[in-house]
């Protein structure tokens, strides 16, 4: 009853909230070889925006890649040398914005705030000195996906909202169905150890699950054309550990409804639709009010998209996907264990 | 019709002040009886009267709030797992898998409660044979009637032969010459020396039992054969002893 009445404001609030594609405190880091009164002035004119943030910056140009792999940073902003110099001499003067294309939304929209931006100061600096400056020249270099292809953020998206669907809710329903046809009790009552029974329910669709995983993989490099740059057998244990932890979560929702219906709702509304919205795989994390940042970082779909885009879009290495591999596998176990005892008391 | 026990004999279930709390709820209040190997041992009550919550007790898949019992030999405090492997169970919705074939049923069951592999198929057909429908082997059950259903689920759930089968409202649903049908499986089974256990809310079914125990409210009111309950309470059938029951029950609240 609860549920009906709760469940709008909670649908209307998230709504409302995450989906925001407007940006927020954009963090940006600067490569200013020329450090003088126009690059600063540019830098301060972003940073006081709200929409940017400065987070670093950057001394070692062979940084200006590396610095987007940590994930805070979205944009860098390269200033040519000599900059004001070449603004009043030369017309040569140059800003590159490079920004992380593997969210190619976000980088389309980081790369037009800051256009825009940068435009305004030339526009100030024309009323300022009554004179036509030279054009600044704005080029755009998209790491990871130069071409844009939404593509790079849907394949690792619908991977991991598949593997959910599958093994989350087609696992809880399975056994929620034998709770209400009566068999369970049956099964319950016959010398078959709890731990089997658990397996047996859970095998099929772990099995279904891997299918899918290398099916989604396959059509999504040869089709679509998503690379996957780093090792895949990174990206299968990292699939691997994301399949256990929503298996656990199955179990979880089958120890806590008694029928299909309630097992199928349960997947949804508080599986799928948080994953949803709240994984980063629509609307981006950053741009979300802070309570809901919080939420986001209990839904396990958010890590696992994260990580697999950084294995398959970046060709990133085990190290700098460890923070989530971590998380997903204290998920794992948890809920494991949780969902274990569960399904045990129920028996009482 | 009437049943007979073979003589020399000892319990294969016993209960002592067996009781199951919900909280403040009492749902078997305190219940002592025995059941005889080889009985038809009714477990009488309406529905609410807490006979589903002792059956579970019995079979293991639930543990008693205090109090003890034995079945088949093993305690039911400490070794559950050890009943569960020495009875069978039929359950209210008849349980079985409807999406699997008549023979691959039996099969589940057979192979979950270790007949070895090699036998499996030859009980089978057996086991067909006597139900009547050898032929219908590979259909699916959900494709049966009722009546077949329940023939099939008893019959899978004393597949691996146990000493005692606990049947769980087993003739909810099915027409009364189905009904007939059905117990004389039962009786059937008995010969074959299994106990049988079976709760049920149809006080005519309970004259086929040798002995008959009556819930009301979570206690055992009554516990003797039909004949004597009847003559007990100068009544001449099971429906009109189960209403004195009911009304002392209502006269005592």
């Amino acid at each position: 009853m609860i549920i009906l009445l709760v469940l709008p404001v909670l649908m209307i609030l998230m709504f409302g909230f995450a989906i925001s594609t407007e940006i927020k405190n954009a963090r940006f880091a600067v490569y200013d070889p020329s450090h003088d009164l126009a690059t600063q002035k540019i830098i301060d004119k972003i940073n006081s925006s709200e929409y940017f943030t400065l987070d670093t910056y950057i001394i070692d140009p062979s940084q200006i890649e590396t610095v987007f792999q940590k994930g805070e940073i979205g944009l860098v902003v390269e200033f040519s040398e000599n900059f004001y110099k070449n603004i009043v001499q030369t017309g040569e003067a140059q800003i590159l914005l490079i920004a992380d294309g593997t969210d190619p939304n976000t980088a389309s929209t980081l790369v037009n705030y800051v256009s825009r931006l940068i435009a305004a100061y030339q526009l100030e600096q024309m009323v300022l000195t009554g004179k036509l400056p030279y054009q600044i020249d704005v080029k755009v270099k998209l790491l990871y996906n130069p071409t844009l292809k939404g593509a790079y953020t849907t394949v690792p998206g619908v991977m991991g909202l598949i593997l959910m669907l599958i093994c989350a809710m087609m696992t809880s329903v399975s056994i929620a169905r034998e709770k209400e046809l009566g068999t369970m009790e049956v099964i319950l009552v016959s010398p078959m150890p709890p731990l089997l029974i658990i397996l047996s329910k859970v095998i099929p669709y772990f099995t279904i699950s891997i299918i899918n995983y290398l099916t989604i993989l396959a059509l999504g490099v040869y089709v679509l054309d998503v690379p996957v740059e780093g090792s895949f057998i990174l990206l299968s244990l990292l699939s691997l550990l994301f399949i256990f932890v929503s298996l656990a979560l199955g179990l979880l929702i089958s120890s806590l409804v008694r029928t299909q219906m309630a097992a199928l709702l349960g997947s949804v509304m508080g599986l799928m639709l948080p994953a949803v919205l709240l994984s980063g795989l629509m609307f981006p994390i950053e741009n979300m009010p802070l309570f809901l940042q919080v939420i986001a970082q209990f839904i396990p779909a958010k890590w696992f998209i994260a990580a697999v885009k950084e294995v398959m879009i970046m060709g990133l290495g085990v190290g700098s996907i460890l923070r989530e591999m971590a998380v997903l596998g204290i998920m794992a176990i948890v809920l494991i264990t949780l969902s274990l005892r569960k399904f045990k008391t129920r028996l009482e | 019709m009437f049943h007979a026990i073979k003589p020399g004999i000892m319990n294969v279930i016993e209960a002592r002040d067996l009781t199951k709390r919900f909280g403040h709820f009492t749902a078997v209040d305190a219940i002592t009886f025995n059941v005889k190997k080889g009985e038809i041992f009714g477990f009488l009550g309406a529905n609410g009267a807490g006979k589903t919550t002792a059956m579970r007790m019995l079979c293991g898949l639930s543990k008693p709030t205090s109090g003890a019992g034995q079945v088949a030999g093993f305690d039911i405090n400490k070794n559950p797992e050890r009943i569960k492997e020495n009875i069978g169970y039929m359950s209210q919705k008849f349980a079985l898998y409807e999406d699997l074939k008549v023979w691959e049923n039996l099969r589940l069951f057979g192979g979950i409660y270790g007949i070895p592999e090699k036998e499996i198929g030859n009980r089978i057909d057996e086991l067909l044979t006597t139900l009547g429908f050898k032929s219908e082997k590979n259909m699916m059950v959900k494709s049966l009637p009722l009546g077949w259903k329940q023939k099939l689920a008893f019959s899978a759930a004393i597949f691996h032969e146990p000493k005692i089968v606990f049947l769980d409202e087993p003739t909810g649903g099915v027409d009364p010459a189905a009904r007939r049908q059905f117990w004389e499986l039962i009786y059937d089974a008995s010969d074959r020396g299994i106990t049988v256990f079976v709760t049920t809310h149809y006080m005519d079914e309970a004259e086929y039992c040798n002995r008959v125990s009556i819930m009301v409210d979570g206690r055992i009111d009554a516990l003797d054969s039909p004949a004597n309950l009847k003559e007990k309470y100068h009544v001449q059938t099971m429906d009109e002893v189960f209403f004195q029951l009911a009304r002392k029950a209502k006269a005592k609240v």
